[in-house]
């Protein structure tokens, strides 16, 4: 797949816009201590498209330049910096994934997602209902785990293969140089600790509390990433121990799977609900206003993933298990299946944006590369 | 925000009026003592902080590393650097005093929810004198106003006080405020601290003050300084100090709004080029000094010129050399081009530049020191970074006087207190630009406005808080 570098109008509208926009910011650089967006910016004095794609990658949406800009509407200057780089951040997701058109649908409207949601469950029910194993013990006594597998292999393997396209893509244009390993590990670190939703200097985002800062969201944000870290180890422990070491589920209590499922279940839900509620007390006009529904339902398709999850665990054994296990597998393949389509493609390609600019950051410390500008 | 906000009754223990740095340190400091405190801000809250939202850093005393200050920078060497902008017209008692304060403000302002971050790229030469704001002087003032919300202030949005009341013992009563452009009405309070600002958003003064130049001028910072309260207590008898014909001004992109268009519109390339007037000419050494020595000399320089304005042309080997602006420069591939595109005669400023260029000296261009490169044999004489405009594209800016502030302002004791002929005011404290002028009688030292503000600000606070104790 070769790269399609002419961009459509509205594309070109939104990154015209936000380039107006860091070009003020770039002129004032009052806010520089925020965030990466703006150390990344000051390298520069013209902003190719690539560049303008790269800052809105990089932009974790956490407002403090909105809030402390003398320049907001009504000013003629109309900064509106975290909306502006959300639109362009929002429209690289829907344009770098193919086919576009479903990337678009899904990240755009909130039903979409939530009649993907009722056809996942239909046919995990129909699995059920129609696979029914031989013996098994626990969920396998509904439906096999090579049923399992056979459909849940191919909905985690192809989502990844587009998303790996579009993260290579996003690479090629952005126009990053070859990044070193320590590139790595610094995005990682930045990513782990969600530098960029830290205001800077701990004290918080302006998400949901306008000029007052708050880490609330940080915090939310860190039991979804860990949550679900914690859920994926917990699956992929599972699966060696069934494959390598022929201990099959349902596992007991203190088995690594729950050790690491139960607390992950619990982080994920509690965190996902947390990013909604803030989300409804947030101002819609300082992000991509136009997906907030798909945002929305996709937060709660998170929550529901690990609930539903959670109450597998407490259903073992009951009646209700069937039930709940193809409302459980529904939503999780629908989860897989989307991802290069909904906002979980945000963590490929922020990642992608974190390492970049800690190469270029490297980069321009080691002297490859332009001389900073003198300002009076 | 709420547009028609209705003053609530009540006798006022102290009534600041302004909405800027000064006004909230004062009023933040003598809510903190238990006073009942309100603030009567002139413009809309979108608006809120008068100039305060456009600044970036104050100047700040110290004898160690300090926060994200470096080194030292002691009160002898602070003041020098003063008596070396103000030529010596400053009162050194107050001005002394306010470098010597400024040091304990840093952890005030800190612990009053500023946030202060390592001095901007490009601004390396003031790590160790100012202190930046992170996110600039709105995130400053968004920390104030959420203090003195924690603290009970009232404060009372699109209030333009139009006149300090006084009875007979030149004690004052109250104000004359309208709200949201309603009726004028009579607020009562024991205290008043006065902290409204310069002048230099009226033109009508200004123009009056500078001649009718000033017309023409662009205003920096925000259209509601009108210094309606600085006139109502001059005309009440109350001892002014500072120039009243001079504002500070420096040259600023000529396409900046009228108002309110702040740093970004800041021009740098001036060393870099050649400065032309309307009629194509050159007028001054454009390479005298290192620019943010001479920033503020070419406010006055372009306002001495016909319509005042003028023409900064550079060619392609410069234009990386300076600071972007936030508008793109005029560009063509010849000089006559970019001189129809800028409204000048081409023929003219071909020529200008063709002497110019004819008059520039081999040897070696060093951008960020003097370099000694200068022209030979030309009127006014380029003094350094002196190289021909012959590289195309062209690029051109114009320029016009921005105004920062005006110098004329209230004649106030080490006490903040307002002074008359017969003896300061009684229950009065005035704080920040609107007596500025006492310290700051000519020039600018980058970041001493705020430290002004901030000292004076809490000294009338507490002074103000102590009176009604
Ligand atoms: C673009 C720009 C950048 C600057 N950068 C810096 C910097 O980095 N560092 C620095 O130290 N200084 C800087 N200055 C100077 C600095 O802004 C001032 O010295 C400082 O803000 C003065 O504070 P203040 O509280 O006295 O006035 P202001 O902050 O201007 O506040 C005056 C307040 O009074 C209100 N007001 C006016 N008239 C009335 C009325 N009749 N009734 C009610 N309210 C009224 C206004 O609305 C406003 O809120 C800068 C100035 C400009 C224009
Ligand atoms: S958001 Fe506003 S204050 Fe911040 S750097 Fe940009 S222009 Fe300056
Ligand atoms: S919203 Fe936050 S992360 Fe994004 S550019 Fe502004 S300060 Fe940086």
């Amino acid at each position: 797949m070769s790269l399609d570098t002419t961009l459509d109008t509205n594309t070109e509208d939104l990154i015209a816009e936000a380039r107006r926009q860091v070009e003020i910011c770039n002129a004032c650089r009052y806010c520089e201590g925020f965030c990466s967006v703006f150390p990344a910016m000051t390298r520069q004095k013209a902003f190719a498209d690539g560049d303008i794609t790269q800052l809105a990658n990089l932009c974790h949406n956490c407002r403090g330049c909105y809030y402390s800009c003398q320049y907001t509407p009504p000013h003629e200057f109309a900064l509106n910096l975290p909306a502006a780089l959300a639109e362009v951040r929002q429209d690289s997701w829907e344009r770098l994934v193919r086919p576009r058109r479903l990337a678009r649908l899904f990240h755009t409207h909130g039903v979409a997602l939530a009649l993907g949601l009722v056809v996942g469950f239909a046919l995990m029910f129909l699995a059920v209902s129609t696979m029914p194993p031989e013996d098994g013990e626990g969920f396998y006594a509904y439906l096999s785990h090579v049923a399992m597998v056979a459909i849940f292999l191919p909905a985690f393997v192809l989502p990844l293969v587009v998303a790996g396209v579009a993260v290579r893509d996003y690479w090629r244009e952005i126009g990053a140089p070859r990044p070193a390993w320590r590139d790595f590990t610094v995005a990682m670190d930045r990513g782990a600790r969600l530098k960029n939703l830290s205001g800077g200097q701990g004290q918080g985002c302006n998400f949901e509390r306008e000029d007052r800062y708050t880490d609330a969201r940080r915090w939310a944000h860190q039991a979804v990433m860990y949550g679900f870290l914690l859920c994926f180890a917990s699956t992929s422990v599972a699966t060696l121990m069934h494959y390598l070491l022929g201990m099959e589920a349902p596992y007991g209590p203190l088995a690594l799977p729950k050790l690491l499922g139960v607390p992950g279940g619990i982080l994920l839900t509690g965190g996902a609900l947390w990013l909604a509620a803030l989300k409804l007390r947030a101002d819609p006009d300082l992000g991509a206003k136009r997906v907030w529904g798909g945002e929305m339902a996709f937060v709660l398709l998170l929550a529901f993933v690990a609930a539903s999850g959670l109450a597998l665990y407490w259903a073992g054994g009951t009646a209700a298990l069937g039930t709940l296990l193809a409302l459980h597998l529904g939503s999780v393949l629908v989860l897989f299946l989307l991802m290069p389509f909904t906002k979980m493609i945000h963590p490929m390609i922020r990642m992608a944006a974190l390492v970049a600019e800690a190469s270029q950051a490297r980069r321009k410390a080691e002297g490859i590369g332009r001389e900073p500008l003198a300002q009076t | 925000m709420a547009e028609h906000q209705t003053i609530p009754p009540g006798d006022w223990d102290i009534v600041v009026i302004g909405g800027g740095n000064a006004a909230l340190c004062a009023a933040i400091t003598a809510a903190e003592t238990g006073a009942k405190v309100l603030i009567l801000e002139g413009a809309p809250e979108t608006y809120r902080g008068g100039n305060s939202r456009h600044t970036r850093n104050f100047r700040c005393m110290h004898q160690g590393p300090l926060s994200v200050l470096t080194d030292t920078y002691g009160e002898d060497e602070y003041f020098d650097d003063l008596l070396l902008v103000t030529a010596g017209k400053t009162d050194e008692h107050l001005a002394r005093m306010a470098i010597r304060t400024s040091e304990e403000c840093l952890p005030w302002m800190e612990a009053h929810g500023v946030r202060f971050q390592p001095s901007l790229s490009g601004t390396l030469s003031l790590s160790r004198t100012n202190a930046f704001f992170l996110g600039g002087g709105k995130a400053l003032v968004n920390a104030y106003y959420q203090c003195a919300e924690d603290l009970g202030i009232t404060v009372i949005y699109r209030a333009q006080v139009r006149h300090i009341g006084m009875d007979d013992d030149g004690q004052a009563t109250h104000v004359e405020v309208s709200v949201a452009d309603g009726p004028v009405q009579e607020v009562r309070g024991r205290a008043f601290v006065l902290a409204s600002g310069g002048f230099q958003s009226d033109i009508d003064w200004l123009t009056r003050a500078w001649g009718p130049a000033a017309a023409n001028f662009l205003i920096r910072g925000t259209p509601y300084n009108r210094g309606v309260v600085l006139r109502d207590m001059l005309d009440q008898g109350c001892e002014s100090v500072g120039d009243p014909t001079q504002c500070h001004a420096v040259a600023i992109d000529g396409r900046a709004p009228k108002y309110d268009g702040g740093i970004v519109t800041r021009l740098d390339c001036v060393p870099f080029s050649v400065v032309l007037n309307r009629d194509g000419q050159r007028f001054y050494d454009e390479g005298q000094d290192v620019w943010p020595k001479r920033y503020a000399i070419w406010g006055r320089l372009v306002a001495a010129q016909p319509d005042q304005v003028g023409y900064a042309i550079i060619d392609s080997k410069s234009i990386d050399l300076f600071m972007p602006s936030v508008f793109p420069p005029n560009k063509a591939d010849t000089v006559e081009e970019l001189a129809e595109l800028m409204g000048l005669d081409p023929k003219v400023v071909a020529g200008t530049i063709a002497e110019f260029n004819a008059a520039c000296r081999p040897g070696t261009f060093h951008p960020t020191e003097l370099d000694g490169l200068a022209t030979d044999g030309i009127e006014p004489p380029k003094t350094n970074w002196a190289r021909p405009i012959d590289t195309p594209p062209f690029y051109g800016y114009q320029l016009r006087p921005g105004v920062t502030f005006t110098y004329l302002g209230l004649k106030v004791s080490d006490k903040a207190r307002v002074q008359t002929a017969d003896g300061p005011l009684k229950n009065v404290w005035a704080a920040g630009e609107i007596m500025a002028g006492s310290i700051l009688g000519q020039g600018y030292l980058a970041g001493f406005g705020m430290t002004i503000g901030t000292v004076f600000g809490r000294i009338a606070g507490q002074e103000a808080a102590a009176h009604v104790a």
